[in-house]
């Protein structure tokens, strides 16, 4: 879908604009963040470790070769998901808070115990979105779940602000009718719009080796992470990647 | 564009359109029955039973819907009688 995808390129380009900045894996038993993050030959502890007093938080962060103000945090392999408890997961994160600016949870899939626990602490959620009817439909209840079953729900604090990430979006497609649009998926869930990433090739790549796809600043997919950072951060950017690349003389004479 | 493209192309429109539909019809009951209690369904099933007591009924003739907005709770019971009940008058 592209949650672990846009972790990294939020963590990425909260850091390059000089916030400290962690970015934790809640997949446990998948692990995916470090790979994508390109730091999977450097694990030594992981996010189970650091709950289960095995090691603590410093031993177990990584730093980011390409940006000093970034670390990752693992998940670990082996674990079953249940190691992840709310005392847990919430002393680590009240541990971060001391030294980080900003602290990015890479959700898994679906909305069970992992899922649970990288929302409930949350003060701001990014809902990662494909315009696909069965993803839209999983955003709603993630919602559902954001507003009734985090702390700030359970304290009758502030709701979490919500934001639309679209991503794996298809102008060509759309313009078809065959995809839905962004207006549509905004339509349906009603949330404020912090981006929409294209479908791109640049991201496969990225992944490939290892780079988060933000670090790519030319390609399409880098470039709208890029945006949504900074409209996360209060700059009003006009959305970019939602018309169909105009064609070149030569490739309208050869695709037709 | 050849004929063909063209016809194929009419075609194909409106996949997009449905998913919007279908969405909105789904989200719109996903909400509705997001925060129901979970008594809801020992609840029907009781109520069932309490009819049966009384009117030979179908086994799905007692519907309960529960709905919430900002501001109060709805719990709709509805319940489908048979038609040789209603006219013998009880
Ligand atoms: N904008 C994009 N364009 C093309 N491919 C993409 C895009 N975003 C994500 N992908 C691809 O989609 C797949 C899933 O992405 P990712 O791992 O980020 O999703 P996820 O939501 O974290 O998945 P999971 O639920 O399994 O953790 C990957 O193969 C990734 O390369
Ligand atoms: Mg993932």
């Amino acid at each position: 879908m592209g949650k672990t995808t846009t972790s990294a390129a939020l963590a990425m380009g909260l850091a390059q604009r000089g916030h400290r900045t962690a970015v934790i894996d809640f997949d446990v038993g998948l692990r995916n963040l470090d790979l994508i993050m390109g730091c999977e030959r450097r694990v030594v502890y992981d996010f189970v470790n650091v709950i289960n007093g095995e090691a603590n938080i410093n031993q177990a962060l990584i730093r980011d070769k390409r940006c000093d103000a970034l670390y990752v945090l693992p998940a670990s392999q082996t674990r079953d998901k249940e190691a992840l408890t709310k005392d847990g997961v919430g002393r680590v994160l009240e541990e971060l808070g001391k030294t980080f600016d900003y602290i990015v949870c890479d959700s898994p899939a679906g909305i069970e115990h992992g899922a649970h626990m990288a929302m409930y602490y949350a003060d701001d959620a990014v809902v990662v979105t494909n315009p696909e009817v069965s993803s839209v439909r999983d955003s709603d209840r993630m919602l559902g779940i954001l507003s009734s079953k985090s702390r700030r729900a359970e304290r009758n604090e502030a709701p979490i602000r919500e934001y639309l990430l679209l991503t794996r979006y298809a102008p060509e497609r759309v313009a078809k009718g065959e995809m839905l649009s962004v207006n549509d998926v905004r339509e349906i869930l009603s949330l404020d719009l912090l981006g929409v990433i294209p479908e791109s090739k640049a991201v496969l790549n990225a992944s490939n080796s290892g780079v988060p796809v933000i670090l790519d600043t030319e390609s399409d997919a880098g470039q709208a992470y890029h945006d949504a950072v900074g409209r996360y951060l209060g700059e009003d950017l006009p959305h970019r990647f939602l018309e169909i690349k105009k064609k070149g003389f030569f490739s309208r004479l050869m695709g037709g | 564009m050849g004929l063909l493209d063209l016809f194929r192309s009419h075609r194909q429109r409106g996949t997009a359109s449905i998913a919007k539909e279908r969405l909105q019809i789904l989200v719109a009951h996903d909400r509705a029955t997001r925060n129901q209690p979970s008594y809801l369904p020992r609840l029907q099933q009781e109520i069932l039973e309490v009819i049966r007591k009384y009117v030979d009924v179908d086994m799905n003739a007692v519907s309960v819907n529960y709905e919430q907005d900002e501001t109060r709770e709805v719990l709709e019971l509805n319940i489908v009688l048979p038609e040789a009940t209603t006219t013998k008058g009880g």
